[in-house]
């Protein structure tokens, strides 16, 4: 991975306000890094989830707006609309995008429109504390499944469920922050199929939490490479 | 300037599209739902009309905020239920000062209520969020305020920066009258986000709505108030109707202001000495013109389709500023004939 900040950084803002460990700084490297190859800064619109991707608010020099919980595609998509020469990247965590955004997130991948949008998964709801989320692995230890109880017998599969219901020829791929020159690449791809006006893109990241995990950086790797026996890696294609 | 006879939607859609608005998100919904039908149909013989059919009320909101970002004059348009379900984009927009034109069509509540009229919706309407109200609300009674207040919204929220929205209900919605289409001067929108003027500069533009500090929130809030204080006075509208010599004044808004017009003619011509003071504008109410008129009132008579959300705010706003006798008469989500009207006038004069 290239260690030199990518140029779209806002500096005044690094040191980023994420946890230490906490892998949104890698995804948000990545893309960073995507823009600055795409040169895509001056035209890039970043709308972001709260939760824990709300202090991406000012990560970029790249405009942002921080909206509600949920509702950050459909203001990537309303903004899209009025301007289609605009690069709009939606940015969620899984509580955002897979419980109460997901009906804006399917209904934005079955209109088709040409936005990308980044879901990170660390498997719970970070910022209020690490509760359970639509992504929380079976038996999981959280917020509110103390013991692993309360789990989803079988998790939710967000780049899967939209492949079933996307319209047309989306781009849908899976990625994880254990290997970010793969992820990097999803991302750059997926707005490459929105600058080539092909619609819906979207990209899930396998992130860490090691605040809400309360793991040290080895536990933390391994609980990664746990989720990635069950969140299968790789682009998505249409049967 | 066009006169014709329309329909209050037909004046609505119209008066959207002459203040240059470029976008609507919407959801069905009863009364409201001719306003999506309309601009589907003008957005399909003009490519240059955004238009969206979303999954749920917030999206709409969210979809249009989005538009306004890019710097389309975008709307919406809702009622009851989808009322209560926008308030969570119009919160942002609130938070955000985005320049959001809102129409909403009263129908009967609580929850699924009835489909066409009540005036039920004012609290949510002016206070829907988790915040101060700090909204504009027009309170429009008859099919040619409905087309001009329309109009004026666009301009009034690019000019402020505030949310606006146009109260109205679904008999005016279907109400056909004469109306002129008079399409005056209108604002031009520009982008608030990707706006080429501060990339030139290399500027980039980071917005947010959640702050780490009370004391940061708080200044935010104080320059927002200051700046809604300011407006006010500029924006402020009400209508005075036989008032000089009345004896009862009557408080309404809306389609029951115009009932209350018609009882006026009646026991005028009886000799009654009463009168009407109307807010046009029922946020920023008009706090000042309402306490001097109320001065050297003997009697008031508040009217609404409610439990008293609108006199709760007349209580407030003439609170110390007349020793008048004060009377209400609710019928919450019915509809309220100037017979009624002129019943309690004899009652209490």
């Amino acid at each position: 991975m290239n260690a030199a900040m990518p140029k779209c950084f806002k500096k005044e803002s690094k040191p980023s306000k994420f946890c230490p460990g906490c892998g949104h700084s890698i995804v948000l490297k990545v893309l960073g890094q995507a823009i600055d190859d795409l040169g895509i800064q001056k035209k890039s619109f970043f709308s972001i989830d709260i939760g824990c991707s709300l202090l991406a608010w000012d990560f970029f020099d790249v405009d942002t707006i921080q909206t509600h919980h949920g509702r950050t595609v459909p203001v990537a998509w309303g903004f899209k609309r009025a301007n289609n020469k605009a690069i709009v990247i939606a940015y969620t965590g899984d509580g955002g995008g897979y419980a109460i955004g997901l009906q804006n997130l399917i209904h934005a991948s079955l209109r088709q429109e040409n936005i990308t949008v980044i879901a990170v998964n660390n498997t719970l709801y970070a910022m209020t504390g690490g509760q359970a989320a639509p992504t929380t692995m079976p038996h999981e230890i959280t917020d509110s499944t103390p013991g692993g109880d309360f789990t989803l017998e079988k998790p939710f599969f967000g780049p899967e469920a939209l492949l079933t219901v996307a319209e047309g020829t989306p781009y849908i791929a899976r990625g994880s922050i254990s290997n970010p020159l793969i992820l990097k690449n999803y991302i750059k791809k997926a707005i490459l199929h929105q600058q080539e006006g092909k619609g819906f893109s979207f990209v899930e990241a396998l992130s860490t939490c090691p605040t809400n995990w309360k793991t040290d950086a080895k536990k933390s790797f391994e609980f990664l490479k746990e989720m990635e026996k069950t969140y299968k890696l790789g682009e998505l294609k249409s049967a | 300037m066009k006169k014709v006879l329309a329909t209050g939607n037909d004046a609505v859609l119209r008066a959207a599209l002459d203040a240059g608005a470029g976008m609507f998100c919407g959801y069905p919904i009863t009364p409201s739902t001719e306003i999506l039908a309309g601009w589907a149909k003008a957005a399909s013989k003009n490519k240059n009309l955004v238009f969206v059919q979303t999954e749920d009320e917030a999206a709409a909101g969210f979809g249009a905020i989005g538009g306004i970002l890019a710097g389309k004059k975008a709307w919406v348009a809702t009622a009851g239920m989808g009322n209560v379900i926008m308030q969570d984009p119009l919160s942002l927009a609130e938070a955000m000062r985005i320049p959001i034109v809102v129409y909403i069509a009263q129908r009967g509540g609580p929850s699924t209520g009835t489909v066409i009229f009540s005036q039920q919706e004012v609290v949510l309407t002016r206070h829907g969020g988790n915040g101060e109200g700090l909204r504009i609300v027009y309170s429009p009674g008859n099919i040619q305020e409905l087309y001009d207040y329309v109009f004026k919204a666009f301009n009034i929220a690019w000019k402020y920066y505030f949310p606006v929205f146009i109260l109205s209900d679904g008999y005016l919605g279907k109400t056909l009258s004469e109306v002129t289409y008079h399409q005056g001067k209108s604002m031009p929108p520009h982008p608030i986000m990707l706006n080429e003027h501060r990339l030139a500069a290399g500027q980039h533009l980071n917005l947010r709505n959640c702050y780490s500090l009370e004391e940061e929130l708080g200044e935010v809030l104080k320059k927002q108030i200051a700046d809604w204080e300011k407006m006010s006075e500029k924006v402020t509208e009400h209508e005075e109707f036989y008032v000089k010599d009345a004896d009862l004044l009557i408080f309404a808004h809306g389609s029951v202001s115009q009932a209350a017009k018609a009882a006026i003619m009646e026991a005028r011509a009886k000799g009654l000495k009463v009168g009407l003071f109307r807010p046009l504008t029922l946020s920023p109410f008009p706090i000042k013109e309402s306490r001097k008129i109320v001065k050297n009132i003997k009697k008031i008579l508040t009217i609404e389709a409610s439990l008293g959300q609108f006199s709760d705010i007349v209580k407030s706003a003439i609170f110390g500023a007349t020793g008048a006798l004060y009377f209400e008469f609710f019928k919450p989500a019915e509809g309220i004939t100037p017979e009624e009207i002129l019943e309690k006038i004899e009652e209490y004069l």
